[in-house]
């Protein structure tokens, strides 16, 4: 499968092991990864803070360039990114919000193909068992909080992933891979997202108790799918830490770094050393024998029904 | 408590002008709270996110565009969620916040001086970088401190680039921004 990919200005600099390991997982895998040539800023959560059209335009530049190459899908890692470029395709279906759109451009916007999200792709397009069969190297040991954050399912009508409340994807995910997957009532709760820069005490606070809950249920490290929580989450810690009063050190993983080193790929293609918690002893301890391993890994009771909802076309 | 006298304080056009704006049908909003329940950003807020809704659909101006919430609001995206009108409450927050911004209402420097230190960013050179919007920020500010902290960090783990990458199409993205301005202008 041919995928037109947006990387996302995130993951030239503070997400770069997020980059790098979608790119080597999706080789794996067997999807063929594009850049979309010369592609630009989608203005981030500053663009449609200000204006819509704004944002709109900064997003359809994006999509317009996407809709000229032969891909079968367009995709992204990055929730925010994703959320930009889904709002500007589904606010342009309005006629009067088009024209203003076209009005900030050079020439007014041909029919925008869908993106979706790297891991919809994955999810939909793959089943569990096929990716199990994949494993080289099971995560038996790893338990893990599986912290969507807001926007990958949030607003649902835009979105249209999982489910809003209580996503399962990456649960599911986690769970063929031979992580055990701990509860987890925040999954979708918000970790401060970028008001950090200029607040750090909400921030600070609500990925605190996120943090906080992934330890009281259990889990030695979280796994995300999106830059901005995982930088709440990662290097951000400390503040975190701060705020709570107490100490976390949980490494915070991107799901394609778990999915890489599961599938067996090399270091150099997960860049583990670029997480601010280091990983190193917890997955040191994978690989120690049999009698420290985990029991058998279990999701949480809603899986069944939660995994085949929503399409990628 | 702070009295409104509703006679003086009410501007009939105002909830027309939000409804058209954002799309959204405000006079729906029964007051039921869901909204405020699940906000994370209601702890630090000046007024509830369901209080804002209640403002605007009264017309009550002052409240609906004076308040610090709008731009603590975080876009999460729950208050639409779980919204049993169906109202998307974040597209309304965040067009008040649009509105407050052409209204000289702003609250809160700061954040407008990140978005603008970012938008900048993009337009010179249709990319970010952290380490650029980060400088201009703090200059912009004098704020920005408990980043720096964090800097070391993220620069040990070969996550600050100090040059933005310039696109080809840069001229471009340039055009967009200043159009924009010249609308709003
Ligand atoms: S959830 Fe909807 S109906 Fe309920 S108070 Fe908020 S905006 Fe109004
Ligand atoms: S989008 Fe804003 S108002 Fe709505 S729940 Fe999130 S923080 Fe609160």
């Amino acid at each position: 499968m041919k995928l037109a990919y947006y990387p996302g200005c995130s993951g030239e600099g503070t997400s770069k092991e997020y980059d790098v390991s979608t790119r080597a997982i999706c080789e794996a895998l067997g999807f063929t990864l594009t850049d979309i040539d010369d592609w630009s800023c989608c203005g981030s959560t500053p663009g449609h803070s200000l204006d819509h059209a704004l944002s709109g335009a900064l997003s359809a530049r994006n999509l317009a360039l996407a809709s000229t190459m032969e891909a079968d899908c367009v995709v992204t890692p990055c929730p925010s990114c994703l959320s930009n470029l889904k709002h500007a395709k589904h606010r342009m279906e309005d006629p009067a919000f088009k024209a203003k759109v076209d009005e900030l451009l050079d020439e007014p916007t041909p029919a925008l193909p869908e993106p979706y999200s790297v891991l919809q792709v994955i999810v939909e397009k793959l089943s569990m068992e096929e990716i199990a069969a994949k494993v080289k190297k099971p995560l038996k040991g790893l338990k893990v909080a599986c912290y969507y954050g807001c926007l990958m399912v949030r607003p649902p009508k835009v979105m249209q992933f999982d489910d809003y409340e209580n996503p399962m994807s990456l649960d599911n995910l986690l769970v063929a891979l031979g992580a055990e997957v701990v509860p987890f009532p925040l999954k979708t709760e918000c970790c401060g997202a970028s008001l950090g820069v200029v607040d750090k005490e909400v921030t600070s606070k609500l990925s605190g108790r996120i943090l906080e809950r992934a330890k009281q249920f259990g889990a030695n490290c979280v796994v995300s799918a999106c830059p901005l929580c995982q930088m709440n989450l990662d290097l951000r810690q400390s503040q975190a830490e701060e705020a709570m009063g107490q100490k976390f050190e949980l490494p915070i993983f991107y799901y394609t770094q778990l999915l890489g080193l599961a599938l067996g790929l090399d270091d150099s293609a997960l860049m583990m050393n670029k997480l601010v918690v280091s990983p190193h002893a917890l997955l040191k301890s994978l690989d120690a024998p049999a009698e420290a391993v985990a029991p058998e890994a279990k999701a949480e009771p809603k899986a069944e029904d939660k995994s085949d909802e929503g399409a990628a076309s | 408590m702070e009295v409104i006298q509703l006679d003086k304080a009410r501007n009939t056009n105002f909830l027309k002008e939000v409804e058209a704006e954002s799309g959204q049908k405000l006079s729906t909003c029964y007051q039921c709270g869901n909204c405020t329940a699940g906000c994370p950003g209601g702890e630090f807020y000046d007024r509830q996110v369901s209080q804002i809704m209640r403002a605007a659909q009264l017309g009550l101006k002052e409240e609906a565009l004076g308040n610090r919430s709008l731009w603590l609001c975080l876009a999460c995206s729950t208050c639409s969620a779980r919204c049993p009108n169906e109202i998307d409450v974040a597209g309304v927050m965040e067009t008040l916040r649009s509105m407050a911004r052409r209204e000289g209402y702003v609250n809160d420097r700061p954040i407008e001086s990140f978005w603008k230190a970012f938008l900048d960013m993009v337009s010179m050179n249709g990319r970010t970088f952290e380490a650029g919007v980060m400088a201009d920020y703090m200059l912009r500010t004098g704020r920005g401190w408990s980043n720096l902290a964090m800097a070391p960090a993220a620069l040990a783990k070969g996550k600050m680039p100090f040059f933005p990458h310039r696109i080809k199409g840069r001229k471009e993205v340039a055009r967009i921004f200043k159009r924009y301005a010249e609308k709003r202008s």
